[in-house]
């Protein structure tokens, strides 16, 4: 049995692949160094990231397929299930070794798959585009906390950088410890040691906030609470829409604004 | 901003919460340099309320006192109801402060009738025109059309808003009548068909001149409310279908009747709203747009009404066994989408997937065919089960609805451990 062991990268992942593919090696599992354990009747190949390696894989892939479907391997990646990594592997072999289109095979295993994982993080994405709650600071910056399952806020900058173009803002994301800042021109990555900021709860402390930051945040909640039709009430319904993971950040579900 | 509007704004979306209407798609403007915002074309819902309902747009009435008394609004004149009136620039502030917060997608502005419908009208085309001149938004807004407005103040609103509408209301011209007696039909599709070609007109400019401005990029839509009425189903969809065709509306709402004003004798006792008739009147307006069924193949006079225990699809094909079974593997899109348990999104893929190898129920199923009900009309890569026609469409009917009602397993109960000493 071959285990192939990559650091935790997208780049160490296809590294992977391209020395299975070129030494002809099968790999039965493929793990990250976070996830492996040692197993006494495998082979164990340690592979470190090369970025040639991973050029070449990449363009190869590129010009058998579109730029959508890439989007969607990396996507793939992103989702972090287990087992993803063979997926892929099989999806890259499908890929390379037809001289058709294959992403629409969905009778195939691997192809699936993959589509389905990808649509979980795209899935993710799409939440962080509804639920992003923004708070003006004092000094003007619109500061919103976020917490994805998996590592999408990448995916979303686009998004708010066109949308949000004449402010400052900040999307954080508390579990991965990052972040990025938009300064009216260029979007660029932080990680914050802002004391201001509470990241248990993602709320900017009182003091820091914009004074009538309050107000509005009590305005939406009461709009929120107004347009609510009683008679109709489908609590199985709206938390599935909503789920109670998104709700500290929502100052429509914050109680201590009532 | 003062913080006497929080009961403005309570007073207003209470008033305009029973317009269904929340949709911010179908329009795809772009921001401008240093502008604020943009309308995604497949729009975004920002939250979701208790009763299960998205909240997109921020839905206000400018004001929700009003001249007429029809029997189904909340609103009605002789209400005895909080009355309040934004003024313009408070609308405006709300829906920049809101936007800027990543709260909602846009404005909906609807009111109710003061004064005269030109007046009324004119305040709310300047809320949107200040929006989009003076604070550079671009984001979604959509603007009820008031009926009995001027023509070229319905002109000007739709330069500002990306989605314009006009509710009816009643399917039928003399219910309407008995509920809300200064209303007609007339005063109602006059301003739909004057939308309409001003739409259509505003394509044929944009074709020409590249930078000619947008008039209403996403449609208009309408709302009917269900069971205030004894109007059928099939009357309601059929003007649904009408208003479709001919009106080329992008989207028709359905609304459960809410009584709201119980005294009013004119208007029928419900234990509950409606929702599951409204269910399934979306349904069947999907059927419609998405799915290439006609109306009358769904209700006609023979089925005036829609069967409220299973979804208009599987109805359609019990009643129609000797179209099925249909092969998966050879039948064309058309086809396979009128399979009962086979969407938009299945039918797509099983013609893509099918290119590369025959598929069974196995792969059926992963495809994402809820097989529960589809087995029933299709034939697959594998050995024939009985279908509709072996079976009876009555004992395909039973079988499917037993299923939906099983009990799901119980959750096992936690064991505790057995104490020696307690009794």
């Amino acid at each position: 049995m071959n285990i192939l062991v990559y650091d935790n990268t997208f780049e160490g992942l296809l590294t992977a692949i391209y020395d299975a593919l070129d030494l002809n090696i099968v790999p039965d599992k493929i793990v990250s160094k976070k996830t492996y354990q040692s197993d006494m009747f495998a082979i164990k190949y340690e592979i470190d990231p090369d970025l040639e390696k991973f050029e070449s894989l990449w363009e190869k892939i590129r010009q058998k397929t579109n730029e959508q479907n890439c989007q969607r391997i990396f996507k793939a990646f992103l989702s972090e299930t287990e087992n993803i990594e063979n997926v892929i592997y099989n999806y890259i072999k499908l890929i390379l070794s037809s001289s058709f289109n294959i992403e629409t095979n969905f009778g195939n295993d691997s192809v699936l798959k993959l589509n389905n994982a990808q649509k979980k993080v795209a899935r993710e994405a799409q939440r962080v585009l509804m639920f992003v709650r923004f708070q003006k600071t004092s000094d003007n910056i619109y500061y919103a906390s976020f917490d994805p399952k998996y590592n999408v806020i990448p995916l979303t900058v686009n998004h708010f950088k066109n949308r949000f173009t004449n402010q400052q803002w900040v999307i954080f994301d508390t579990r991965r410890k990052y972040g990025f800042y938009y300064d009216k021109e260029n979007v660029r990555e932080v990680t914050i040691g802002n004391k201001n900021i509470n990241l248990q709860t993602g709320k900017v402390n009182a003091n820091a906030l914009h004074v009538s930051e309050k107000l509005f945040q009590k305005l939406w909640q009461g709009y929120y609470d107004s347009i609510n039709i009683s008679e109709r009430k489908n609590l199985k319904v709206h938390t599935q829409f909503l789920p109670k993971r998104f709700w500290k950040f929502l100052p429509e579900k914050d109680l201590s604004l009532k | 901003m003062k913080s006497s509007v929080l009961e403005k704004l309570k007073i207003s979306a209470n008033a305009a919460k029973y317009d269904v209407s929340c949709a911010s798609s179908g329009s795809n403007r772009n921001n401008t340099k240093n502008g604020l915002g943009n309308a995604s074309p497949w729009g975004i819902c920002h939250s979701f309320t208790e009763d299960g309902r998205c909240v997109s747009l921020l839905k206000l009435m400018l004001t929700n006192n009003c001249i007429y008394d029809c029997a189904y609004c909340i609103n009605r004149k002789s209400n005895d109801v909080k009355r309040t009136t934004f003024a313009v620039h408070e609308i405006v502030d709300l829906t920049i402060e809101f936007y800027r917060r990543n709260y909602i997608e846009g404005l909906f502005l609807s009111s109710g009738v003061v004064r005269n419908p030109d007046y009324t009208m004119e305040r709310m085309v300047r809320i949107a025109k200040d929006l989009r001149t003076i604070h550079n938004y671009n984001g979604y807004i959509h603007l009820k059309s008031i009926p009995g407005a001027s023509k070229e103040l319905q002109n000007e609103a739709g330069l500002y808003a990306d989605r314009l509408s006009v509710n009816i209301e009643i399917a039928s011209e003399p219910n309407l009548k008995k509920l809300a007696p200064e209303k007609n039909f007339s005063s109602i599709l006059k301003p739909m068909s004057d939308i309409k070609s001003r739409i259509i007109e505003n394509k044929e400019e944009r074709r020409k001149y590249r930078y000619a401005p947008k008039f209403s990029p996403g449609g208009q839509s309408t709302q009917l409310i269900v069971g205030a009425t004894p109007d059928t189903d099939q009357k309601i969809l059929t003007l649904a279908g009408d208003l479709y065709k001919n009106k080329h509306l992008k989207r028709v709402y359905y609304s459960g009747f809410i009584p709201v004003n119980d005294y009013d004798k004119r208007l029928p006792v419900l234990k509950e709203p409606p929702l599951k008739r409204e269910n399934r009147l979306y349904q069947t307006d999907w059927l419609f747009r998405f799915y290439n069924f006609r109306i009358d193949e769904i209700v006609n006079e023979k089925h005036p009404n829609l069967d409220l225990e299973i979804d208009p699809k599987l109805s359609y094909a019990l009643r129609n066994p000797y179209l099925f079974p249909i092969d998966i593997n050879k039948a064309d899109y058309e086809t396979i989408l009128r399979v009962p348990g086979i969407g938009v999104l299945s039918a797509k893929k099983i013609i893509l997937a099918r290119r590369f190898g025959k598929l069974n129920s196995e792969k059926l199923k992963k495809i994402g065919v809820v097989m529960k009900r589809a087995k029933y009309f299709i034939t697959c890569n594998e050995l024939k089960s009985a279908t509709v026609n072996e079976l009876l469409p009555q004992n395909v009917r039973q079988i499917i609805l037993n299923d939906k009602i099983k009990p799901k397993p119980l959750k096992q109960t936690q064991h505790k451990q057995l104490s020696l000493f307690a009794n």
